[in-house]
């Protein structure tokens, strides 16, 4: 066994255990960190597998923006954990059922296909040598070319998440003072002012 | 030697996983929402993985495009989520009942 396959074990072994800790851990925040963790070896297969860019993809959008989010929802609202977590005990044998069936049925596969005989030829965008063009110019290559149109359209895909987003949890308080930019630019200070002759020795009363 | 098959077992492992989270807290939902991000993760395990080994590069793409995808629904799920906790203040999902589907 070599260097690689030592850190493919490890990898496996860490992603495994903080996944299982995300779904039982009490504590969402704790969960949200061991979402990190599972991430972070994620991206360690993708290293071990030659996919640099999807890697650093991975860590800076997912880990970066994707799990911060996350993080900001768990701490920013006051929800009762404690609450939700009661009824787990019941919940936990038509889980564990459920994960074993699909897990029994998942091993059956292992080693039991095989690739088709042309499959090598059906490849729509072979892997051009790693010595020659490195992983993130040889994405950008068929990026850019090949899945030009559908590169655009998840590009779409994000505005309209993002916009949506916004929609969704924008609201205007009305119970705070807030500054009315044109209301301000369209004061009159011949009905905003009044001037008053006043007599000297009496008051405005 | 690590093959495919070491990979394929890894990820199905953590999609089962994802599966068992969502069945294990049927209350919560922003645990549920983590478990479908580990059962993406799963999916795009895969697709490099038979990416890699098969020498294709179109498997790449895909799981940037399956990466999209997750990080808007994530968005869109937690801007729902605020939304729903602003209204009920829970996030119990049997209490999404106010359309009584």
């Amino acid at each position: 066994m070599g260097i690689a396959d030592y850190t493919f074990y490890a990898f496996a072994v860490t992603i495994l255990t903080s996944g299982l800790m995300v779904t039982v851990s009490r504590n969402p925040v704790h969960a949200v960190l061991w979402l990190i963790l599972a991430f972070l070896s994620g991206a360690g297969f993708f290293v071990l597998l030659g996919a640099e860019f999807l890697a650093m993809l991975l860590i800076i959008v997912y880990l970066g923006a994707v799990i911060v989010l996350f993080l900001f929802v768990v701490m920013m609202l006051d929800v009762d954990f404690a609450s939700l977590k009661g009824e787990v005990a019941r919940y936990f044998p038509i889980a564990a059922l459920v994960g074993l069936v699909l897990l029994m049925q998942m091993s059956l596969l292992v080693g039991s296909w095989q690739a088709a005989d042309g499959a090598l030829a059906l490849r729509q965008a072979p892997t051009p040598d790693p010595d020659q063009i490195h992983n993130t110019k040889a994405l950008g290559l068929i990026i850019y070319d090949q899945y030009f149109l559908v590169f655009q359209v998840s590009g779409l895909v994000l505005l309209v998440a993002m916009i949506g987003a916004i929609v969704l949890t924008l609201r205007h308080r009305k119970d705070v003072k807030r500054q009315d930019v044109t209301a301000q630019m369209h004061r009159d200070p011949a009905k905003a002012l009044e001037l008053k002759d006043i007599k000297p020795g009496q008051g405005l009363g | 030697m690590v093959g495919l098959e070491h990979y394929l077992t890894v990820a199905a492992a953590l999609f089962v996983i994802g599966i068992f989270g969502i069945f294990l807290n049927r209350k919560n939902i922003i645990v549920i929402l983590m478990s479908i991000e580990l059962m993406l993760l799963a999916v795009n395990i895969n697709l490099v993985a038979f990416s890699s080994y098969l020498n294709d590069l179109a498997g790449q793409v895909f799981t940037m495009f399956v990466l999209t995808v997750a990080a808007a629904e994530a968005a869109i799920g937690l801007a729902i989520l605020v939304c729903f906790f602003r209204n009920r203040g829970t996030i119990d999902v049997e209490s999404v009942n106010v359309m009584k589907g």
